[in-house]
């Protein structure tokens, strides 16, 4: 039996998630509890989305999920494989870019990812060459030749690390802020390489600050808030869940609003040239006709649809200060 | 394909399907498992000897053996004496002498600092350049590296020793000749029970030199600074080498873990002279297994939080 299909079995009887915590919890010997009891179920072929605030513990999860760092509490599974004990079984399938690259700055990429290759006891040393020209060739990264790594930019630096994950055929990828640091160029294509990832059925699970990120790749999303998980659905489910607002234009303001109320909407606000309200269980069309028939100059009626951001800023609060 | 202790390994999947395909997988065995560990050893030899560093503190270790040589050569009247264990005076009998002339000089300061710089790398520069983390998720048992970065370590320092050796020799045999020679008890012996006495002490630094080596790994494990353990096991080795010289600690001199060092002499005396010889193999092995055994504990379950 292969990684893969020996993975996949005991994944199917997991429910089919590839990433399962059961209130994993790590609190460091600072007395800090930088992840606090999360339940993590990232299905088989999704692409999750891990997002929170700056210092929300996302990073710190997904070194428990790699076993770098030992949970205080709880436990976890990937594709199905208890981690830690069966790290020397799951991990081959598990490709990981964990808080940005880091290389041998005197050894080209070439050269570093043969030595990462050479450290995996299950690759076949004979296939190396192969394997890490293609992966190279993924991140558009063939280029660079044998340019020492200290000699590498950001974004070179970046692909690299993402080429290492790639370096065999995996099942799950586990991607700590994979665009960070990359040109518009290059967080496109990284974009890309997960859809086309996704397609050939590896689950991927990123971290990200970029909500347009998510909006774009991801099918379901993971929101940390100091060391929750606050939120956990697929992305259709959590644009469900939120309430649709509705925006009217007028010269008279304050008519509309008392329509509205009248209607029965709630959080109704007007301001200058404009009133806003929660849609509620209401049909817009009947608010249209109720507005027109009180004689309220309708300039434009909209439905609004909260974006991602203030979806996320909702749940994990306005403050700018770091969580922690 | 798994086997009776289920571990499995593939070799790419080249198929019809790009990324399934058909796995084929080699049969785990211990052949493949020693392949595995020769390729890893590989490639931490390589991280050595791929240094600009590296090879600069080849290059320091190898000019006193020069230097020496040259120095006796041009104040030829031969008058050098109080140095060493008797090597400097026989300098000018036979190049042999020049490498273990220089041996003797090297051997407080010189090779301990060659070998905390390259314990130093292994673990505590993996941490600091953050390639650590790397290593362990693609992944690789903790124990295994620890123990393949040691012997990578202890092979690095065998060469630079060997060297050192080949250098002072042949530069002290092109300035005072070779042919057979006089050993610290008087006798003669041939010019190849020479080289061989060469290589016994060789190999006696070496062992000793494995204890220190395990000290210098396991402060690697405490720290993410490759200074701080260049500093830490330089200290070590300087600190035991004044306590050495203290009369009043006499009674804990034979624990120090650089009191047997200087015994290597004891080789180049005609019959070989075991007395301190064997003890001094006996603590490094104690050092190194205590030590090994410390960083294991300590590596083994460290948060890699770097
Ligand atoms: N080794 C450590 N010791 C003590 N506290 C730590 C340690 N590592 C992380 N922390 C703390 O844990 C919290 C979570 O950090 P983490 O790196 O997981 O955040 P993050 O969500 O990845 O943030 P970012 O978006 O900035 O990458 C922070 O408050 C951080 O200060
Ligand atoms: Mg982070």
């Amino acid at each position: 039996m292969s990684v893969s299909s020996a993975v996949q079995a005991a994944g199917e009887a997991d429910g089919g998630c590839a990433v399962r915590t059961h209130r994993l919890t790590k609190r460091f010997r600072s007395g800090q509890v930088a992840v606090n009891a999360v339940d993590l179920a990232v299905p088989r072929g999704s692409v999750y989305g891990f997002v929170g605030p700056n210092g929300s513990g996302k990073t710190t999860t997904i070194r428990m999920l790699l076993g770098l760092v030992r949970p205080t509490a709880g436990r976890h599974e990937l594709l199905g494989l208890s981690m830690p004990r069966q790290a020397g079984r799951v991990l081959p399938a598990v490709g990981a870019l964990v808080e940005g690259p880091a290389f041998h700055p005197y050894l080209s990429g070439p050269a570093n990812l043969r030595r990462l290759d050479a450290v995996d006891r299950t690759a076949d040393p004979r296939s190396a060459g192969p394997r890490i020209g293609a992966a190279l060739e993924r991140v558009g990264l063939s280029s660079a030749g044998n340019k020492r790594y200290r000699n590498y930019s950001l974004g070179m630096r970046q692909r690299l690390a993402i080429a290492a994950a790639l370096l065999r055929p995996r099942d799950l990828l586990i991607l700590d802020e994979p665009t960070n640091g990359l040109d518009p160029q290059g967080t496109r294509e990284v974009r890309s390489l997960v859809t086309r990832l996704s397609q050939e059925g590896v689950t991927v699970m990123l971290s990200t600050h970029l909500l347009s990120e998510v909006e774009q790749v991801c099918t379901h999303v993971g929101v940390m808030r100091t060391g929750s998980l606050i939120a956990q659905s697929s992305l259709a489910q959590l644009r469900g869940s939120t309430a649709t607002g509705v925006r009217v234009e007028t010269s008279c303001p304050q008519a509309a609003a008392a329509v509205l109320i009248e209607c029965g909407l709630g959080g109704v606000v007007p301001g200058p040239g404009v009133v806003q309200a929660d849609l509620g269980p209401y049909e817009p069309e009947a608010l249209v006709v109720a507005l027109v028939r009180a004689e309220v100059p309708v300039r434009g009626f909209t439905c609004v649809q909260p974006t991602l951001e203030e979806l996320f800023v909702s749940l994990t609060g306005e403050g700018f200060d770091v969580d922690g | 394909m798994s086997t009776a202790d289920g571990a499995t390994i593939v070799s790419g999947r080249e198929g019809t399907d790009p990324r399934r395909g058909s796995a084929r997988a080699l049969r785990w065995g211990a052949g493949t498992a020693l392949r595995a560990d020769l390729r890893l050893f590989g490639s931490e030899f390589g991280l050595h000897l791929v240094r600009r560093r590296n090879w600069a503190g080849v290059g320091v270790l190898l000019s006193v053996p020069i230097i020496l040589a040259v120095c006796v050569k041009v104040t030829s009247d031969g008058n050098t004496d109080g140095a060493g264990p008797g090597f400097l005076t026989a300098v000018t009998d036979n190049g042999l002498f020049v490498a273990l002339a220089a041996l003797t000089m090297e051997l407080p300061l010189f090779l301990p600092l060659a070998m905390a710089t390259i314990c130093a790398d292994t673990v505590a520069g993996e941490a600091n350049t953050g390639t650590l983390r790397y290593l362990l998720v693609v992944p690789v048992h903790r124990t295994r590296l620890l123990i393949i970065k040691y012997l990578a370590v202890l092979v690095a320092f065998t060469g630079a020793l060997l060297l050192l050796v080949v250098v002072g020799w042949a530069i002290g045999t092109a300035l005072f000749g070779g042919g057979s020679l006089t050993t610290l008890s008087g006798e003669q012996i041939s010019f190849w029970a020479g080289v061989g006495r060469l290589l016994l002490v060789c190999l006696y630094i070496d062992v000793c030199f494995a204890g220190l080596a395990a000290i210098g790994m396991f402060v690697s494990t405490l720290t993410e600074q490759p200074l701080a353990v260049v500093i830490a096991t330089v200290a070590v080795a300087t600190i035991s080498q004044v306590l050495d010289t203290v009369p009043q600690l006499s009674s804990i001199h034979g624990y120090l873990p650089t009191h047997h060092w200087m015994a290597f002499a004891d080789l180049f005396r005609e019959p070989v002279a075991l007395g301190s010889i064997r003890p001094g193999i006996l603590s490094a092995l104690a050092y190194a297994a205590i030590f090994l055994s410390a960083a294991w504990a300590r590596f083994g379950d460290k948060d890699i939080t770097c």
